[in-house]
């Protein structure tokens, strides 16, 4: 890379191409084609959001592949926690929000009319921005989706939270005090427990809200190595503002921008040659 | 990084910061001294009153039992006064009565602005003087006239309050058996308490036995008059039950007329046993041992006496039941029908309000209409109690007691079961009094959950009730069990609608006893607020119920105190659960 030469020469076309984004310009996403050979778990088409009258997603298209971890980067208030709640429709308790466009998990409509949305959010775990435990005990909170759906038998209860907390990293740490509140953990702990609950019922993609925002080094570093872990087993869509955190963990990378999907690739491609040079500025910490 | 070079060294460009000097005055304000000054004066103004009030009622509320010496006052004219001390004050005696006095009297008169002392003697013996109570101006007792008799007995008696006097002679039956105060006072002390045991049984039999009988004959003469009209006076079913009952009413009358001897054979052996008094004017009074509830020679106790006086009356007073239009004996009666209230009333607040403020706060979509709804609660909380009691007799009592009554208790009628003040109603009132508080608390403690909580537990696949039933309710408990605590205290010490919707100053059967189906919701009740407000306001010896208002009122405090700590302690429970909450 040649950053010092290419600087100059591109500095001014980018902030054009900004400026015209944030003027509104109609604005075609780069996707790379190595993203046209996935099995897509997920897939938007032309999907639109809108705050009261505030446009939030702008014709979003991409797909999240399957048993791959794909990370959305971009600055705050881009919309890609928006786009995120999206998925399992957490964004429906928000009364102004509107939405038109398609999105589909494994080929079944999100945002059909007669989805039944709790049924479509069994399919998904989703881990948020702050530690969010439930006030009972940790083992409660680990199978409070089988709970939910009424499994009470204390055999399969017991096998799922030592199968999840062990899938969350945390099972040696809170094994003997399983009946104690969950409220009692650190705020690392806290937040692996909720990974654990997000992947006891076996979802089909994980969604991953900045999940180590409000936590410290040490607590980031042990969720980060839980990515790696996670990786491969299930289809993880994840939200981040450390770019470290993306170029490490994830196996695609999507950059968004104002409301609009930038450029989606291969991690190793969007964080050493993307296609755009707004890609490469944002990554490298010119602007954002 | 070039960028931050570059602002760093504009900052450091600037020149070096003036130091900044601020008036003295300028000063106090900025060190917040006299926002400290207001806000720590109004918290201790606060305390001063509250504790002042809760000292004034809790001395009062304590003494009121402890036994005092028996004086014995002579006047100049010959009469004598004898009992205890209650009161002292001043007063302005009429000019005639100042001319009788002795010189030195005058003079002392004279010199304060004409106010003389005096002493409110309770004097007892009603049946003797016909007075209670008498004043007795310092001047008008004789030179040494003011004495404390040893052998000055206090005796508190079943019916016509108390009785002071000197005890003369003691008889058992035509036997007079001593006939010297110690010796007659010995005698009292060695037969008391079998006397008393007799009447403790007596009482028993008349309540537990007669009243059990009755009950049974009761049930009998009521399935009757619901056959009567049922089918009417000469129908064979009515001839039927009339001939199936005549036998067990039969036996059921030998059985009590069987017990009213028992009865009155105990009171016979009581009678025998007789005490003479003479009063401090010399008048004899005979008075039955069975009659005497406690006696005590007031001046010749040692502090052991005194606190034992002391307890007993205390134990009295909380377990037994009033007598002498309330103004003696104790409140048991009350207390349970306060506490019972109150928790009925909880029981049925709760429920209504928590489920009111869910869907309030979860359901409904925010607008004007739940806007109004809001206000309107507030509003109901600021409507006067009476208001309430008002409505609670109309449509609780009248509307739905009288429909019940109809329906289910014809035979009982022309007189009312449920279609007249009692327990359940009055608690249904002041339910609907305290609802907004329950409400109130509910919704602020429903908005304190936090929306996180709510998210992660949707993203889980929860339904709806299902968060609330799992996350949003236990996480919200303790400010419910607040707003619980708050509705019992509010509850327990409202006394104007209850007057209106069933407390009564005597109720002759607690709500609940042995005969199914134990808990008598219909029936009235006492109630300590009412009580209080029935001895200070309503008594005919207003002056000997003056003591038992502040004991009343100290132990009222003291209830709700103790409902306010256990739902206090529940919430600490409760909060514990969830500590560490971070979110």
């Amino acid at each position: 890379m040649n950053a010092p030469i290419s600087i100059p020469e591109t500095v001014p076309d980018n902030t054009n191409r900004l400026a015209a984004i944030a003027a509104g310009e109609p604005f075609t996403s780069e996707i790379h084609p190595e993203l046209d050979q996935e099995q897509s778990c997920l897939e938007t088409r032309n999907f639109n959001l809108h705050y009261g009258a505030k446009q939030a997603l702008f014709d979003i298209n991409f797909k999240v592949p399957k048993g791959k971890v794909t990370a959305l980067v971009g600055p705050s208030g881009c919309g890609k926690s928006t786009l995120l709640r999206c998925v399992n429709r957490i964004n429906d308790l928000i009364d102004i929000v509107k939405i038109d466009g398609e999105m589909t998990l494994e080929g079944d409509s999100i945002y059909a009319p007669g989805v039944d949305v709790i049924e479509l959010r069994k399919r998904m775990g989703m881990v948020f921005q702050k530690p969010n435990p439930f006030p009972m005990s940790i083992y409660e909170n680990v199978v409070y989706s089988l709970r939910i759906d009424g499994e009470n038998n204390k055999k399969v209860l017991d096998e799922v939270c030592e199968r999840s907390l062990r899938g969350g990293a945390i099972w040696d740490e809170v094994k003997d005090r399983l009946h104690e509140s969950a409220l009692g953990l650190s705020g690392g702990q806290q937040q692996r427990l909720c990974i654990a609950r997000a992947i006891a019922a076996e979802p089909e993609v994980l969604l991953m809200d900045e999940p180590c925002s409000a936590l410290d080094p040490i607590a980031t570093l042990k969720i980060e190595n839980l990515l790696e872990d996670l990786k491969g087993q299930y289809t993880v869509f994840i939200v981040t503002h450390n770019m470290q955190q993306a170029s490490r963990a994830s196996d695609y990378t999507a950059f968004m921008y104002l409301g609009r999907l930038i450029e989606y690739g291969p991690t190793p491609t969007i964080f050493q040659k993307p296609h755009l040079q707004e890609t490469l500025d944002y990554v490298t910490g010119r602007f954002g | 990084m070039n960028d931050t070079q570059t602002s760093s060294d504009k900052q450091s460009s600037v020149p070096a910061t003036r130091r900044r000097i601020s008036s003295p005055a300028a000063s106090l304000i900025s060190r917040a001294e006299p926002a400290l000054w207001l806000t720590g004066g109004s918290m201790v103004l606060c305390m001063v009153m509250i504790i002042s009030l809760l000292s004034f009622v809790f001395y009062n509320g304590t003494k009121t039992f402890w036994p005092v010496p028996i004086v014995e006052a002579t006047l100049h004219d010959g009469t004598v006064h004898m009992g205890e001390v209650t009161r002292r004050g001043t007063f302005i005696p009429p000019a005639s009565r100042l001319d009788e006095m002795p010189e030195s009297f005058r003079k002392v008169v004279e010199d304060n602005d004409g106010e003389a002392s005096r002493k409110l003697i309770r004097t007892g013996n009603f049946r003797v003087s016909g007075e209670h109570f008498n004043w007795v101006a310092d001047f008008e007792v004789a030179e040494g006239g003011l004495k404390e008799p040893e052998w000055a007995v206090l005796l508190e008696r079943l019916t016509w309050g108390r009785f002071y006097g000197t005890p003369l002679k003691f008889q058992i039956g035509e036997e007079v058996v001593a006939d010297t105060p110690e010796a007659t006072w010995e005698q009292f002390k060695s037969h008391h308490g079998e006397v008393r045991e007799r009447r403790e049984r007596r009482r028993k039999l008349e309540k537990k036995g007669l009243g059990k009988l009755n009950h049974a004959m009761e049930k009998r003469r009521l399935a009757i008059r619901q056959t009567e009209l049922e089918f009417g006076k000469d129908s064979d079913e009515y001839r039927k039950v009339v001939e199936d009952n005549r036998q067990p009413l039969d036996t059921l009358s030998q059985k009590y007329d069987a017990l009213v001897k028992e009865i009155q054979a105990l009171d016979q052996e009581n009678a025998r046993f007789v005490m003479t008094m003479q009063t401090a004017s010399g008048q004899d009074v005979d008075i039955h041992v069975s009659e005497i509830v406690r006696a005590y020679p007031a001046n010749r106790l040692n502090a052991g006496n005194k606190v034992g006086i002391y307890i007993s009356r205390w134990i009295e007073y909380l377990t037994s039941e009033p007598r002498e239009a309330n103004s003696e004996g104790g409140v048991w009666p009350a207390i349970f029908g306060t506490v019972l209230m109150t928790l009925i009333m909880a029981l049925l607040v709760s429920p209504i309000g928590v489920l009111a403020a869910l869907y309030l706060r979860e359901y409904a979509k925010p607008g004007p209409i739940v806007t109004v709804v809001r206000i309107a609660i507030n509003n109901l909380a600021g409507v006067p109690s009476i208001v309430f009691g008002v409505f609670g007799l109309g449509f609780f009592c009248y509307i739905m007691g009288g429909t019940i009554d109809e329906i289910f208790f014809s035979e009982k009628l022309p007189s009312p079961t449920f279609g007249t003040g009692g327990i359940l109603w009055a608690a249904l009132t002041l339910a609907l009094l305290t609802l907004p508080v329950v409400i109130v608390a509910t919704e602020e403690a429903l908005a304190a959950v936090p929306n996180s909580m709510r998210e992660g537990s949707y993203a889980c696949g929860a339904s709806k009730w299902q968060t609330i039933k799992r996350i949003v309710i236990p996480r919200a408990m303790p400010g419910v069990m607040t707003g619980m605590i708050l509705s019992m205290a509010r509850g327990a010490g409202e006394v104007a609608p209850l007057m209106l919707v069933g407390a009564v100053k005597l109720a002759p059967e607690l709500p609940f006893d042995s005969y199914a189906p134990f808990l008598h919701l219909e029936r009235s009740f006492m109630h300590l607020g009412f009580h209080i407000y029935d001895l200070g306001f309503q008594s005919q010896n207003s002056e000997a119920a003056k003591p038992m208002v502040y004991t009343t009122t100290f132990l009222l405090i003291l209830i709700i105190f103790l409902l306010n700590l256990t739902g206090v302690g529940i919430r600490a429970k409760l909060k514990k659960r969830f500590k560490g909450s971070a979110v």
